[in-house]
């Protein structure tokens, strides 16, 4: 079939199949999450996420004898294309698809292909990620949760945190230590089901209140033998595909989850107004000067899509993206409480809107994303050392 | 698009290459410890002519290229790396522009080409006072029926020293009028002004300067708006300048961290180092985008797809983002290479000193950022 003609037939097949009400932005708390037990909110949700899995195309670059919609690169950038032409939703969400299934596929066994690949496809599966523990964030290859070896099995014991949804989901992917003589050398890369006997979950409550995070406590879990990913002490080189992985779904998910737009502009105006000040006051020139840094941002983004276009990317400005956001959003809430007084830290009801509250658990939660997903610290190593291509500490580093 | 095009990136290779070997950076300390007069050599701005640099943005029937201004200031990002001192700024970006702008046909038609072959040059007279501000002027123009009275002065007039042409700025109740007076025009006086940067400004004096009515380049009145957008060619220039200026001042430093040994290791190994190099870099790249969207809005607004409220905008965004990226770099970079970053051995000290001079010319960063917000608040 040529390109033009899978480009019409989906088309075709996407104004029938996709419902009017899954062609606009996604509000959140309606997202879809495939799992052993999706909930939906409304049966244009069933009807979107029921066409889009029989058609192979929760993952349709994957070969369909696992289940996807083998589609080739061509194909599959038009479909995103056609998707985006129409705005349609993504119709569920789902970590094992983005991050595991790739890996799995370069690395499973034939049999782990078929028993974790179809289920996965058919969006039926939860995935939650066991990678950070208490004594390693950063550090990751510090970690020390134990998986001994058994003989038919392995033993797990030890404890996770920063598990997304750790309480909903149905299956973990995660590394393990697996030798303790040597560091990044001995981790493992395991699956397991979080119904096994010894698993515990305890949802983080963080500065912002109710979180996704978990943390997981393992306490002699067993696990069967074949849930190994790949050779045993390969982990660390897994864990480093599936970060990739991370990255890319992440700036995808990002898309269509973007928290609250919260905009400095009323808050200057309003500022100016109620406090009788002019725009060279210190406070509305401090905004200025964020409103500007976040303009640079926006366009620096979009000079990083340009230089895709015109096949002149540079390693360096996609270095830069997630340090400079986070720093800015997490300035830019600072000076909204700047600005808006005591209407920006109100814990609930009567005098305060729902758009106040928001900022208010907004402004907490910026706390976390300069933190999350590699911290500032850690992405200014990154550009020093890939972009910059600084001397190395001797230790540490 | 926020990349340089394959023509423009032919542009600004064909400059680098061109500058690196006409102009080097000695050249500037050069012209420094000789007190040269005029701030440039005649031979090497004689190579832009030739090059065709002096003709790019304007209209080909006027001996221009009609190329893009994005062009243009991939040739000044390039001017900035070298340091490399000339009147492309002065008598090209914002003569050429006023005249195009401002002028009549026959007027363009008759100084336009000479502009552009470098048999002639222009400077630019707007300010008065110590910091960039055309709406305070105290110049008069006297108009009778066939010929107008110049009285005043116009002070940090960019290349005045030597030029051949002075294009004046009035302020009037509801404008302004632009005048092109001959240096040699009886009652015009200029003097050197010697600044840190080594390079030629010049208070120039007019009084009682007459001249026939033809000397005034615009019909109506001058709107705001209008000379601002002649103004804003030079501004968007200076930021391709500055961003030159901090590329290879931060190069320069990064190579120094890999290469200085102290405590027995590279300093650059050292974190607090690292973080702050990769912080300039962040600053840098941001900065770059913003030059970038700036050149594009000259050539969008003289398109006439974008209104000058907006071009002020980006112009504004682009210069306050530079010049703030500038103070850091240029401070790092001395601060960064120790005790010999304060010698004058090294060319730290003659970047510094032109990059501060490009920062107050056109507005500093607190000009622009008052002009940003003006065009988002009233």
């Amino acid at each position: 079939m040529s390109l033009d003609d899978f480009r019409q037939d989906t088309r075709k097949w996407l104004a029938t199949h996709c419902p009017e009400s899954m062609r606009t932005a996604i509000p959140e708390g309606e997202l879809v999450w495939g799992a052993s037990h999706v909930e939906f909110v409304n049966d244009d949700q069933k009807a979107w996420f029921n066409a889009m899995r029989d058609k192979g195309w929760f993952c349709p670059d994957w070969p369909t004898e696992y289940g996807g919609g083998g589609l080739d690169p061509a194909q599959q950038k038009v479909l995103e294309q056609e998707l985006k032409a129409i705005n349609a939703r993504p119709p569920q969400i789902n970590l094992g698809i983005w991050m595991l299934g790739p890996v799995l596929l370069e690395y499973g066994t034939e049999a782990q292909k078929q028993r974790f690949l179809p289920p996965m496809a058919r969006g039926e599966v939860r995935w939650c990620q066991g990678f950070s523990e208490p004594n390693a964030g950063s550090d990751l290859a510090s970690i020390r949760t134990f998986a001994e070896d058994k003989g038919d099995h392995y033993e797990i014991n030890g404890s996770k945190i920063w598990t997304s949804y750790g309480d909903k989901s149905d299956m973990m992917y995660g590394v393990f230590r697996t030798d303790k003589q040597v560091k990044h050398a001995g981790i493992s890369l395991f699956v397991l089901d979080m119904k096994s006997p010894g698993i515990t979950v305890r949802p983080i409550d963080l500065i912002a209140g109710k979180s996704a995070f978990c943390e997981v406590f393992f306490d002699k879990v067993k696990v069967p033998k074949d849930n190994l990913i790949g050779a045993v002490n390969q982990g660390w080189e897994l864990a480093k595909k599936l970060l990739q992985h991370e990255r890319i779904s992440m700036s995808k998910f990002g898309e269509f989850t973007l928290p609250n737009h919260f905009s400095l502009l009323p808050a200057i105006r309003e500022y100016m107004a109620t406090r009788k000040a002019n725009l060279d006051a210190s406070l509305p020139q401090q905004a200025f000067a964020a409103m500007m840094d976040e303009h640079a941002f926006n366009l620096t983004a979009q000079r990083m899509k340009d230089e895709m276009i015109a096949k002149q990317s540079n390693p360096g400005l996609m270095s830069i993206m997630k340090l400079v956001h986070t720093e800015q959003e997490k300035h830019k809430f600072e000076l909204l409480l700047d600005l808006l007084g005591y209407q920006a830290l109100g814990q609930s009801g009567a005098p305060f809107s729902e758009p106040q509250l928001a900022l208010t658990k907004g402004w907490l939660t910026s706390f976390t994303t300069t933190i999350a997903g590699g911290s500032s610290e850690i992405q200014l190593n990154l550009i020093a050392k890939r972009v910059l291509q600084l001397p190395d500490a001797k230790s540490g580093g | 698009m926020l990349v340089l095009l394959e023509d423009e990136k032919m542009l600004a290779d064909s400059a680098s290459e061109l500058l690196s070997s006409v102009s080097p950076v000695s050249q500037q300390r050069a012209l420094r410890d000789e007190s040269n007069e005029l701030g440039f050599y005649p031979e090497v701005w004689q190579q832009f002519v030739e090059m065709g640099w002096t003709a790019i943005p304007f209209a080909e029937e006027l001996g221009g290229l009609a190329f893009s201004y994005k062009g243009l200031t991939a040739v000044f990002e390039q001017v900035g790396r070298h340091l490399t001192a000339s009147p492309l700024l002065s008598s090209i970006a914002l003569c050429g522009s006023a005249i195009e702008c401002c002028a009549s046909a026959e007027q363009q038609n008759a100084w336009l080409p000479e502009l552009i072959a470098g048999e002639q040059r222009y400077a630019f007279g707007f300010d008065e006072q110590m910091f960039h501000d055309i709406d305070h002027m105290a110049i008069t123009a006297e108009v009778t029926s066939d010929t107008v009275v110049l009285n005043g002065q116009k002070t940090m007039v960019m290349d005045g020293v030597g030029a051949d042409a002075y294009l004046i700025l009035v302020k009037q109740k509801d404008g302004f009028d632009l005048y092109r007076v001959p240096s040699d025009a009886f009652g015009l006086s200029c003097a050197r002004v010697n600044m840190i940067d080594s390079r030629n400004y010049a208070n120039v004096t007019l009084q009682h300067v007459t001249l026939p009515i033809a000397a005034k380049l615009n019909e109506t009145t001058l709107s705001q708006e209008t000379i601002q957008a002649v103004l804003d060619v030079g501004r968007v220039c200076l930021a391709a300048e500055l961003l030159g200026i901090s590329e290879q001042l931060f190069a320069t430093t990064v190579d120094y961290l890999k290469t200085r040994v102290q405590f027995d290791v590279p300093i650059g190994s050292f974190q607090a180092l690292q973080h702050r190099a990769a912080w300039l870099f962040t600053e840098l790249e941001l900065s770059r985008s913003c030059v970038l969207n700036a050149a594009i809005s000259l050539d969008e607004f003289k398109a006439g797809h974008i209104s000058a409220h907006k071009l002020s905008r980006e112009v504004s965004l682009a210069l306050y983002k530079v010049s703030t990226m500038t103070d850091k770099v240029t401070t790092q970079a001395i601060q960064l290479h120790g005790g010999i970053g304060v010698t004058d051995e090294l060319d730290l000290g003659l970047f510094l000193k032109r990059a501060r001079m490009a920062q107050c010319q056109l507005g500093d960063r607190d000009f622009h950022q008052l002009r940003y917000a003006r065009t988002i608040i009233k």
